[in-house]
């Protein structure tokens, strides 16, 4: 196989194809600048925002957002910092009215110190908010269960944590995620967790449909060079999971073949 | 050879504004001050005062860093010629960052900072919690990690700006308060400022615009200049400092800082919120500064609050000031100082009115021209 036409295969989130199976956050970078220029060498085709009501007043001064739209991103708008339903179904048809895109990243948290989901408000914004018509994404605990519900009721991914969020701890419980893929029928994102760029190879080798961080670049020293290791990673680990890796085993096998060897004799 | 300019109008009147102004005065010049609200009522009023290029820089910020160095380095040159022209000067006030940490995840944060600073070859210390108590006795006893930068300094950025004032005024500076300048106009090869509800233009030979984040508000200048800077809303609170609380140096956490001022008072900063130009004080933002200033310093639990307020950064896309002439000839920009406008104002006075009065391009400023942006 000619290694130029390798393709991987797209992500479709909601019928939209993505060539990236990468989402990158738009916080805590060290000024917009590195932003714009992390974001480019991510590859990345979609960009989270967090969403707040007085920076959609927008008065025509610039702002981080128009950097972003400047950069021809789909913008996804988060409901980062809201602690109940209530407020998240809020902040998000806000975003709706001000970035006219009804895909909505569902976050609500249940506590400070974690940021773990508080699963019983986010189910019900999360069945509100698909009743008012939007493309849900839930951020959600790597429960297998809530993201069965969540996906049967219409949420167009699942966006299970890897680890908590800015902890760069990397993807802590495989076989949950490998349980979550299995039981649910729309895109399984890796939300969350993600360090470096060997974490994001290990979700998508998982067979994960994507990777969303923020940190991990933004709290890089350099972002730009991570950013860079990101894309790489995310690839590597997509295609190491479409050429479907070797079965393990727990005694050698030797890899030069065995069979039509030279027989030296041993004549003297 | 372009004619040395004579006359210079100055639009802003924050501590880059008046600055450059009172340095030109001193070489000679003729300069009028255009501030749209009262002098030193916005930014460099709101700002904590700190003049710590140790403890700010980022790990792509070395240049600034350089910058930022340099520039402390000329404070005492630049205090001692403003006592030449007026009295009641602030103090420079080296009294070094101590920066806490109160967990593991902090420490790991600081033990990273601290190698990034011992790399540069900085003067840098790391300490527990104990020493740092020893340094400091009003930290928290769950700090359990810190690092000491004794050369960061810090002053009275509102004394400052008084000076500053005085010292324009003295040397002959023309000074129009609420006056805003709606346009910059090009005739023939003269400028002239034009303000709002003046009939008559004000004719100069060369134009400063160091008027931070509403510098983009300005009608005639050229397009892409426009757009150059983007207010980023801190709050800061105000405590008065009693026995109860008598802090003797900076204290930062990986949240929030205190500054002791020299008037007795403490600042507690700062938010950094993108919020266009709204300055509204919040309860979420005063929430946040009490409770990570309290976790580091739990006497300030008893100091009565003085002042809340809020201002706007000037910030360019990378973060970095941008000091030079711009393409329209004759209009020179000094902004975009950000987070380090009083650390910063020494270096950009002097720098920048020695370009314009001896015309030749200042080489510390290298990195941080408007062409960065349009090649």
């Amino acid at each position: 196989m000619d290694i130029n036409t390798i393709i991987m295969e797209k992500l479709t989130i909601a019928e939209e194809t993505f060539e990236s199976r990468l989402i990158v956050g738009s916080a805590r970078f060290p000024d917009p600048d590195t932003m714009c220029r992390a974001l480019e060498a991510s590859g990345t085709e979609m960009v989270t925002v967090a969403i707040r009501r007085a920076n959609l007043e927008n008065n025509g001064q610039i702002d981080v957002l128009s950097y972003l739209q400047e950069g021809g991103y789909k913008l996804l708008p988060n409901t980062a910092g809201c602690y109940t339903a209530k407020e998240a179904v809020l902040t998000a048809k806000m975003a709706r009215e001000a970035l006219d895109t009804n895909w909505i990243k569902l976050e609500v948290i249940g506590d400070e110190d974690t940021l773990f989901p508080d699963v019983p408000e986010l189910l019900k914004a999360a069945e509100e908010l698909l009743l008012e018509g939007f493309v849900v994404l839930p951020y959600t605990n790597d429960d297998p269960i809530t993201c069965k519900k969540l996906a049967r009721m219409g949420c167009a991914a699942v966006m299970p944590l890897g680890a908590p969020i800015g902890s760069g701890m990397g993807i802590r419980n495989p076989y949950n995620l490998r349980i979550i893929k299995e039981q649910v029928d729309v895109p399984v994102i890796v939300d969350a967790g993600v360090g470096t760029a060997s974490d994001a190879a290990i979700a998508l080798e998982l067979g994960m449909d994507a990777v969303l961080l923020n940190s991990a670049v933004s709290q890089a020293k350099h972002p730009v060079e991570m950013a860079e290791a990101m894309r790489k990673g995310i690839e590597a680990g997509r295609l190491a999971y479409e050429a479907g890796r070797m079965p393990r085993r727990l005694y050698a096998k030797a890899s030069s073949p065995e069979e039509g060897l030279i027989d030296v004799q041993h004549n003297e | 050879m372009k004619k040395k300019p004579e006359h210079i109008a100055i639009i802003g009147g924050g501590v880059i504004g008046l600055s450059i102004g009172w340095q030109l005065l001193r070489k000679g010049a003729k300069v009028t001050l255009l501030e749209r609200d009262e002098v030193g009522s916005h930014t460099s009023y709101v700002a904590a005062g700190m003049l710590a290029p140790y403890a700010e820089v980022g790990f792509e910020e070395i240049e600034l860093m350089k910058l930022g160095q340099k520039s402390l380095q000329l404070y005492p040159e630049f205090l001692d010629q403003l006592a030449e022209d007026t009295d009641d000067l602030p103090t420079l006030d080296r009294c070094g960052t101590l920066m806490v940490g109160i967990d593991r995840d902090d420490t790991e944060q600081l033990r990273r900072l601290y190698d990034f600073r011992e790399e540069l070859e900085l003067p840098v210390e790391l300490m527990t919690g104990t020493a740092a108590r020893e340094r400091e006795p009003y930290l928290s006893p769950n700090v359990v990690s810190a690092v000491w930068l004794s050369q960061d300094a810090q002053i009275d950025n509102r004394k400052l700006l008084k000076a500053l004032k005085q010292a324009f005024l003295n040397r002959g500076g023309m000074l129009y308060e609420q006056t805003s300048v709606d346009e910059i106009q090009r005739q023939d090869s003269s400028l002239y400022v034009g303000t709002a509800g003046e009939e008559n233009p004000i004719a100069a030979d060369a134009i400063v615009i160091a008027a931070g984040s509403w510098s983009g508000q300005l009608g005639g200048l050229p397009e892409k200049y426009g757009p150059l800077f983007r207010p980023e809303k801190g709050q800061i609170i105000t405590l008065k400092q009693t026995r109860d609380c008598d802090l003797s140096c900076i204290v930062r956490s990986p949240r929030t800082y205190l500054v002791p001022k020299e008037d007795k008072t403490i600042r507690l900063g700062a938010t950094s919120e993108d919020k266009g130009f709204d300055t509204e004080v919040t309860a979420g933002g005063l929430k946040y500064l009490l409770e990570y200033g309290w976790e580091v310093v739990p006497s300030i639990y008893d100091l009565p609050m003085v002042e809340t307020i809020a201002g706007l950064r000037p910030a360019a896309k990378d973060n970095l000031p941008v000091i030079g002439p711009t393409s329209m000839p004759g209009v020179y920009m000094a902004g975009g100082h950000h987070r380090n406008g009083i650390l910063l104002m020494p270096i950009t006075a002097f720098e920048v009115s020695k370009e314009i009065l001896d015309g030749k391009r200042s080489e510390v400023l290298h990195n941080f021209r408007p062409e960065r942006f349009y090649e």
